[in-house]
């Protein structure tokens, strides 16, 4: 095992009564990588991703994230990971330094730290005029950069994004993977899921979940090689089908 | 450790935020009690007001003349109609113009001339049996009275005896129902607010947000519970005012004990309404839970409208389980009997093991999640 690894899962397991959802699965992600998650509706991402997060016991294998063990040391894994869910994190009632003012106490900044990231980080998104106004009445694009850059105020080690991008217009989403980018580039490991398979193609490394077991992992140009395609589309397409060969165990 | 209570607070003014925002949310949470108490309170009064009474005479003379005085005299009944023959009246009833009806007997004022008993009868519509009840001892109430300073020394007017009402039972209807509309209408409310705002925050994703973070179940349930603690307060506040300007109920207990015991029987309901949310997925379902599993049994299991002890054993054992039967309990014996907490201790310690066992196991259900 890596013990650099940003997250080292081995054998992860989880079921629910007889149904496997997450069926022995073992990945690394290594630091300051953009790890794309993907797979389909239903093939055990949301499953992974909980396990991973703190919020579900896995029934067996093993795992750390940011070198704590997902058993044992939830609690220093929630201090250390960002999350924003794919609904959406931020209290839409509140305003935008509101919402900034009550994650920054729930991961025990001290009032001045929570006053100055609040500042840089409005003027890093160019949202200085928007800081009192109500979440609700700012734009989605702007809302989901504001919900990650708030997933990053307590400068997390690894951050999830759970797909941070759905329903975002493609400016955007742009946009908002160039966030991605430079939180990569400052050290931040960001392990995110998507639905959309151009956006696999931004990742460093992907993996991509099949009925509860990885089907793929690698760079996309690795996978798009050991498949003979030109996209991860078709990647995807060959290993979800299920008339399809198992290319799994070719990869 | 006082890092974690910064957390707490942070939770706490954002709940604050959500509360004070949604205005209208927040006057139909804290008016409805009142405003249901005063629509209940109405609806469930058993007192009976303008009975519609048919009077039939066929030998009209000064002495039914005063007794018919009588009626009309009173604001209770309104004469609908006086008729001569007794089979006329059945009509009157059946169409329901007239809920009752006094019939003379032929010869009365003669019979009661002669210090014989002369006969009223009298003919209830008792559909409704309560109410047929009530103005059958209404009625009663009215000839007795008449009896009484017509000043006869032997029975001038003879009537069948009846279980009675006292005349004017306005008092003492409200005195029985109010405690109890008090804790039906605050359990609804308050199990309500909690389930809603916790499942509103399961649809939107916060929650999921709140659980990856490092606070503990406890400050979750903690930063919901306890701002809507004060709210409820409010609302018992409220109440109990209402209780005693609307309703005429007497306080002749302790207010601040009253008080006291409100909140905890609030605290009591909020759990139950966390409780619920975070076994339920959407708001629909949680709403549907909190009112199923409040009104249904603080209504049949209270002791609110139907006695205890008239239950089943099997029921009256369910009604222990039913936080509301202590709090009406506690509620009459402040209000109506003036008792203290030397002798609420028992229900007091249900209620607080109650709030206990709520409050663990839905920190408990938080953890379920983790597991």
């Amino acid at each position: 095992m890596n013990g650099d690894a940003a997250i080292v899962a081995k054998d992860l397991t989880r079921s629910f009564g007889r149904f496997v959802a997450c069926d022995h699965i073992s990945f690394d992600v290594r630091p300051g990588e953009v790890f794309g998650f993907l797979g389909a509706n239903g093939a055990g991402k949301t499953t992974a991703i909980r396990m991973l997060t703190g919020l579900l016991k896995p029934s067996g294998g093993q795992a750390t994230v940011a070198g704590f063990d997902v058993y044992t040391q939830s609690d220093s894994i929630k201090r250390h990971i960002g999350y924003m869910s794919q609904r959406f994190s931020l209290y839409e009632d509140l305003t935008v330094a509101e919402n900034i003012r009550l994650y920054g106490g729930i991961y025990d900044l001290a009032d001045a730290a929570i006053r100055d990231r609040t500042a840089s980080m409005l003027s890093r998104l160019g949202f200085e005029h928007a800081a009192h106004e109500f979440v609700r009445a700012i734009p989605l694009g702007w809302r989901q950069k504001l919900a990650f850059s708030v997933a990053l105020l307590h400068e997390p080690r690894i951050v999830f994004l759970d797909e941070p991008t759905s329903g975002v217009d493609p400016v955007t989403r742009r946009q908002f993977w160039e966030m991605i980018y430079e939180t990569a580039a400052a050290g931040t490991t960001v392990f995110v899921t998507t639905h959309y398979m151009d956006e696999a193609e931004y990742c460093d490394r992907i993996s991509i979940m099949v009925a509860g077991r990885i089907g793929a992992i690698g760079a996309p140009h690795d996978l798009k090689r050991q498949c003979g395609v030109n996209s991860i589309d078709e990647v995807f397409v060959r290993l979800v089908r299920p008339a399809a060969t198992q290319p799994g165990s070719e990869a | 450790m006082p890092r974690r209570i910064i957390a707490l607070i942070g939770l706490l003014r954002k709940e604050t935020y959500h509360i004070l925002r949604d205005r209208r949310t927040l006057a139909v949470i804290t008016l409805m009690p009142v405003v249901q108490v005063i629509i209940f309170g109405y609806a469930i009064r058993t007192d009976v007001e303008h009975v519609r009474i048919a009077i039939v005479d066929p030998t009209p003379d000064p002495s039914t003349m005063a007794l018919r005085g009588r009626f009309a005299a009173t604001d209770t009944f309104h004469i609908v109609a006086v008729l001569r023959r007794a089979e006329d009246v059945e009509p009157l009833l059946q169409r329901g113009d007239a809920q009752e009806a006094l019939v003379f007997e032929r010869d009365f004022a003669t019979r009661l001339g002669r210090g014989l008993p002369a006969r009223v009868q009298i003919v209830v519509d008792a559909t409704e049996p309560n109410t047929g009840s009530a103005i059958q001892a209404y009625a009663l109430q009215v000839i007795q009275q008449y009896e009484r300073e017509a000043g006869a020394a032997r029975p001038a007017v003879q009537i069948v005896p009846q279980v009675r009402m006292r005349f004017n039972p306005t008092r003492e209807s409200s005195n029985l129902f109010v405690p109890g509309l008090m804790a039906f209408v605050l359990t609804i409310i308050s199990s309500l607010m909690t389930a809603i705002t916790l499942t509103r925050e399961k649809e939107t994703g916060t929650l999921e947000t709140l659980l990856v973070s490092p606070l503990r179940p406890w400050h979750i349930v903690v930063g919901k519970v306890a701002p809507y603690l004060l709210i409820g307060f409010v609302s018992v506040i409220g109440v109990i005012i209402e209780a005693r300007l609307v309703f005429s109920v007497p306080l002749r207990g302790s207010l601040l004990l009253l008080l006291a015991e409100g909140l905890l029987f609030i605290l009591v309901s909020l759990s139950l309404g966390i409780l619920i949310s975070a076994r339920t997925s959407s708001q629909r379902v949680a709403m549907f839970g909190a009112l199923v599993g409040t009104m249904l049994p603080t209504m049949l299991l209270s002791g609110f409208i139907f006695p205890l002890e008239s239950l089943p054993w099997p029921l009256q054992a369910a009604s222990l389980i039913v936080p509301a039967r202590w709090f009406v309990s506690v509620a009459r014996s402040i209000m109506l009997k003036g008792i203290g907490i030397t002798y609420l201790w028992r229900e007091t310690l249900v209620l607080m093991m109650m709030a206990i066992a709520l409050l663990g196991l839905s920190t408990a259900s938080f953890k379920a999640r983790l597991d």
